[in-house]
């Protein structure tokens, strides 16, 4: 569905969502902003992250019920900056989607080619960034848990993650680092009711995209918006299977 | 007491003084809390954020510079961002201990506080020339923002360095609600609280916006603790009367759980999920209607955090506890050392001195160690 609206939504979807307070990161350009609009549509309290103080404030004039922060998840004196700003405004948390992410080099490099410092910004922004929130958030998440919600962290991973492909290898590692993370944080939260999973989207016709691959057909890429109706639709079938007693 | 003077959370050898509800001590390490329990026990935290709550900038009408301290406000909800309590100090900073820093310029209503990003305007005084109600100009996400990014933690003269955020969540830190740290909690990190449902007690949680600890003045210090807000959540109240049908103890982490829930329970009756604002203050005559035991820091007599744990023990038994506290060198103050204090099963009569009488601590490392009998 390309321009999800409240028109064409099953009230069955918007019962689900009814209440849910999310939070996504890189929330003003490619997946991260198609998330923001189709979770608002949704009837979810939405906060959403990015570093440009004008494109949050853009957002947040189109959709005035969003919640917009100004803050760079890579850098570590900023997370409490953010996780006080999410939880002051949504008053708690249910799902945090960690999208924002940085490619390392650019134009893409071979690792042999690719800078330290290029690789720390990766890592930082990839890794260290949804690692740092998530804890920050950790909190809210297990309070949302125990007073009945079903609290789930997305990390956005990529195939780039599992496959070993040329030049990609900042992004690539960041991204498979971050999928482990996943698992490692899911199987250790699950004590406290906590969900976390690792999705891949595929690849989209996105600006981050277009920065890593310049010359490809952008009309043989997924709509970023199609990407997100997936993930909505994902997240919907894990709070019908927690709520039915499932896994 | 010696203050603990180093941002650390969980010290790898922090203790833990043991009262029990015979008056009788033991010397742990805090990581031995979990064994403490009981199947069936509730355990009760504080998951209240702590907010950046210190704030610097200048009273534009005399251009002095000030400190405004948020102490309190009235609600927990989000959007009520604008107004609060606040005690407001003049130059200086933290490295000065509290009671002797400049007072403010003379506060009047509709002063105007020029606070970094933020303005603030007097609304008015609270009973003191230093203790006032303001409340911030523009919508509420800007000031969200403001007390994210340029707000201070609250801090005193016995930490040096400045504390960052990330100093003052504990790790259940969830709604940013709290003006100083409801540092009791500092003790749970996540390994504890599993190690809590293994031994097959539970573990909740209510929200208490733990206010304001010092003022650096006597006249406003005696009204401590100011009104706090606070939510019991329906699953907490759901808990807690499980685990009395299963005959379990209701253990408090910290101070500020034991005064909402007392609190609800004098207002209700019972502890049920509820809104409320804690107007109590809980002392020797306080009669505890629901906690059974308390873990919290050290605190030193005089406070009215240290006042609080004379609803647990008498007298006698409380100024014996500090002695051993000052004798072993335990650090006091947030980052310090704890004490597990259990209700005296004769709180007013009680009285057995010799129980203090030994001086066998445990050694370095060591586990449990009965310093007395």
């Amino acid at each position: 569905m390309a321009n999800a609206s409240v028109e064409v939504i099953e009230a069955q979807e918007l019962a689900a969502w009814k209440g849910i307070r999310a939070a996504v990161t890189g929330g003003t350009s490619g997946l991260g902003l198609a998330l923001v609009r189709i979770l608002l549509d949704h009837g979810a309290r939405v906060a959403f992250v990015a570093r440009n103080r004008n494109r949050v404030e853009r957002l947040m004039s189109e959709r005035s019920e969003a919640r917009g922060i100004t803050g760079d998840v890579s850098q570590k004196g900023d997370i409490y900056s953010i996780a006080i700003q999410i939880l002051g405004l949504l008053g708690g948390l249910d799902v945090l989607i960690n999208n924002a992410s940085s490619l390392g080099p650019v134009p893409l490099a071979p690792l042999a080619d690719t800078n330290c410092e290029d690789f720390e910004v990766a890592l930082q922004t990839n890794l260290l960034g949804p690692f740092r929130l998530t804890k920050a958030l950790l909190g809210a998440l297990a309070a949302s848990a125990r007073e009945g919600g079903h609290p789930l962290v997305v990390n956005i991973s990529s195939d780039a993650a599992i496959s070993a492909y040329p030049n990609w290898g900042a992004y690539a590692a960041s991204k498979a680092a971050l999928h482990h993370l996943s698992g490692i944080w899911n199987a250790e939260l699950a004590s406290q009711g906590i969900q976390v999973i690792s999705w891949d989207p595929g690849d989209m016709d996105t600006p981050l995209h277009a920065i890593a691959v310049p010359d490809v057909d952008s009309t043989a890429l997924k709509r970023p918006e199609d990407a997100a109706r997936e993930l909505i639709l994902k997240i919907e079938h894990h709070l019908s299977a927690v709520r039915e007693g499932g896994p | 007491m010696i203050p603990a003077n180093v941002p650390i959370q969980r010290r790898a050898g922090a203790r833990l003084l043991v009262v029990d509800s015979r008056g009788q001590t033991r010397d742990l390490l805090r990581s031995n809390f979990p064994t403490l329990l009981h199947p069936g026990d509730i355990v009760v935290a504080n998951d209240a954020a702590t907010l950046p709550a210190s704030i610097f900038g200048v009273h534009k009408r005399s251009g002095r510079s000030i400190e405004v301290r948020l102490a309190g406000s009235e609600s927990l909800s989000p959007e009520d961002v604008k107004q609060f309590s606040a005690v407001i100090f003049g130059e200086g900073n933290h490295r000065t201990a509290t009671e002797r820093r400049p007072s403010p310029p003379e506060l009047r209503p509709g002063d105007t506080l020029e606070l970094g990003p933020l303005t603030a305007i007097v609304l008015q005084l609270i009973g003191h020339p230093r203790f006032v109600m303001i409340r911030f100009e523009g919508p509420s996400t800007r000031i969200w923002e403001g007390l994210a990014r340029y707000g201070r933690p609250i801090q005193y003269s016995h930490i040096s360095t400045p504390l960052a955020i990330w100093d003052t969540w504990t790790p259940i830190a969830g709604p940013p609600v709290a003006f100083e740290p409801p540092s009791a909690g500092f003790a749970l990190d996540w390994r504890t609280l599993n190690a809590i449902h293994r031994i097959g007690a539970r573990f909740a949680t209510i929200t208490h916006a733990a206010g304001i600890s010092s003022t650096g003045d006597d006249e406003l210090d005696a009204r401590l603790p100011f009104d706090e807000p606070y939510r019991i959540p329906e699953s907490t109240a759901r808990s807690i009367r499980l685990a009395r049908a299963d005959g379990g103890r209701l253990i408090a982490i910290g101070t500020t759980v034991v005064r909402a829930l007392e609190h609800a329970a004098s207002v209700h009756g019972v502890v049920c999920e509820t809104m409320g604002l804690a107007v109590n203050k809980i002392g020797p005559t306080t009669e505890l209607r629901v906690v059974d035991a308390i873990l919290s820091g050290t605190h030193e007599p005089g406070t009215s955090h240290h006042k609080l744990l004379s609803a647990f023990l008498n007298q006698h038994t409380l100024a014996k506890m500090d002695q051993v506290l000052r004798e072993y060198s335990y650090l006091t103050h947030e980052f310090g050392d704890s004490i597990f204090v259990e209700k005296s099963r004769h709180r007013e009569s009680w009285m057995e001195p010799s129980i203090f009488g030994l001086r066998n601590r445990a050694p370095e490392g060591g586990d449990t160690s009965p310093l007395s009998f």
